[in-house]
């Protein structure tokens, strides 16, 4: 099945739906005289509510897909349009402002401020939104419990179990009620079950808030939470499967992944 | 135009903000977690502003003395001569001790910058602004640069005295010139807080223009 071919094809009639959506988007590293085109013209996109997976070997440019995604850097060629705004065309200001309340990262290695209690790295989104402080805390109360952390809240970082960390790091991307959570590889440093938990979290989010999550990954258990998975091979975007096709050819991913 | 709907005002005003006691409260404790690194610094603003001010005292003491101090004070003082050949020495010995202070101050900066790439990157994400990020590495500089100035005022200054007394006797407190020294302390605390902020100019924009994409990396 070539499904990804006629998503793009019938993706213009119904854009007022796409929160994400990236045209002929190519990332070149240059280092030195060398250059890599990590990413070789992605045209995708991601509507309000889909819960996406984006899958791929390692090196196949995930994490720069999804820092395009996430206007955490700029492609080389093409556009990326978040709620059907150029991200190119913001400034210093909006850019910021985009990254504080519009999305919410997830990171593979947590990233919580060290030097800072559960509850401050949550409300620090907040702060940055302009939010009073006593609101912050009531919200980054409310937001800690949600992910089960309700009576750690005034732990740091490094007392927290990884597992722990991350759930603190779903709530600081929860802060400011983002339209869309992006998450690169948010299992990659945890056990399986561990994992599995967070995935659920996610999934629990997405389904009760209407959030959008896109996620990078190559952890198969991703699949069977995701609405869609976007496979990555090599800078490209090689297949685009709904849920319902994935039943079908399971054995087919089994043998890829291997 | 300020009064729509509450509600919708949050999301058409694009404003991004930190409040500058949160910056405080930030900065100090990511201080105190590096507390011997900061202490290192301190302790060089401390000795630089400390030998500034012993200077200054120094000559508003011998000010002091020529004019009002008793008669064995002022044979003592044309003994030693007006000295201007190791006038001009100190001139030197102290700018190049300041300069020592300000290159200590953008040395640890910049392994503080290094050390919290991450960390940094990560508040980017947040949505922080390129000014916070100068603006809590330039806190952080200027409350050692006040730590080490304060404590550098002081000590310079009692050093100087004491050493006075020892040749002058008590004269250099009864007739210490507490205005001029004042004028001196405030200087030198000027001078402490302006190379703190200098050492922490460079350091606080590269922090700033860090790629906040570099937060998702797992090395580094
Ligand atoms: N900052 C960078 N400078 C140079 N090359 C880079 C940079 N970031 C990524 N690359 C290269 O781009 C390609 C894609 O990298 P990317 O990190 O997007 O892969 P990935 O799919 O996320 O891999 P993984 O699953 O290991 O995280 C790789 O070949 C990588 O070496
Ligand atoms: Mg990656």
């Amino acid at each position: 099945m070539t499904e990804e071919q006629t998503a793009v094809m019938d993706a213009p009639d119904t854009e007022t739906q796409n929160i994400v959506r990236t045209r002929g988007v190519k990332r070149v590293y240059q280092m030195g005289k060398l250059s890599l085109e990590a990413l070789k013209g992605i045209d995708m996109e991601v509507q309000r509510g889909e819960y996406i997976s984006i899958m791929g070997p390692s090196g196949s440019g995930k994490s720069t897909l999804f820092n395009m995604i996430g206007a955490l850097d700029k492609p080389t060629e093409g556009k990326v349009y978040i709620d059907e705004v150029d991200v190119a065309q913001l400034d210093a200001y909006e850019l910021a402002w985009l990254r504080c309340r519009k999305i919410g990262y997830i990171f593979q290695t947590f990233n919580l401020i060290p030097v800072m209690t559960a509850l401050e790295n949550v409300t620090l989104p907040m702060i940055f939104a302009g939010l009073a402080t006593d609101e912050a805390i009531d919200k980054g109360v409310d937001l800690l419990t949600l992910v089960g952390l309700g009576e750690r809240v005034q732990h740091k970082p490094l007392e927290l179990s990884g597992g722990q960390q991350q759930r603190v790091a779903v709530a600081r991307a929860l802060a400011n009620d983002p339209a869309i959570v992006l998450a690169d590889e948010p299992t990659g440093n945890l056990d399986r079950k561990t994992g599995r938990e967070i995935i659920e979290l996610l999934r629990e989010l997405n389904q009760e808030k209407q959030v959008t999550i896109i996620s990078a990954t190559h952890d198969l258990k991703m699949l069977d939470v995701s609405d869609r998975i976007l496979w990555v091979q090599d800078g490209r975007i090689t297949k685009n499967q709904r849920r319902d096709e994935l039943d079908l050819d399971l054995g087919q991913i089994g043998a890829e992944e291997e | 135009m300020t009064t729509e709907s509450a509600a919708t005002a949050g999301t058409t005003e694009k404003q991004i903000s930190l409040p500058l006691s949160k910056a405080i409260e930030i900065s100090f404790r990511s201080l105190r977690i590096r507390f011997w690194r900061s202490l290192i610094t301190i302790g060089g603003i401390f000795f630089g502003i400390a030998f500034l001010m012993s200077i200054l005292t120094s000559a508003s003491i011998n000010e002091a003395l020529v004019e009002g101090g008793s008669p064995q004070v002022r044979a003592l003082l044309e003994q030693k001569g007006a000295d201007g050949d190791s006038a001009t020495q100190q001139v030197w010995l102290v700018s190049l001790s300041l300069l020592v202070c300000v290159v200590g101050i953008t040395n640890a900066m910049l392994m503080s910058v290094t050390e919290r790439y991450r960390e940094i990157g990560t508040m980017k994400c947040l949505g922080a602004l390129d000014k916070f990020i100068i603006q809590l590495f330039v806190l952080e500089s200027t409350f050692q640069g006040l730590v080490g100035s304060v404590g550098g005022v002081i000590m310079g200054c009692l050093f100087m005295l004491i050493s006075m007394m020892t040749s002058y006797g008590w004269d250099p407190l009864v007739l210490f010139p507490v205005l001029d020294v004042a004028q001196s302390g405030l200087y030198s605390l000027g001078a402490g807080l302006g190379l703190a902020i200098i050492g922490a100019l460079y350091p606080a924009y590269r922090a700033s223009q860090m790629p906040p994409a570099d937060a998702m990396r797992t090395e580094v």
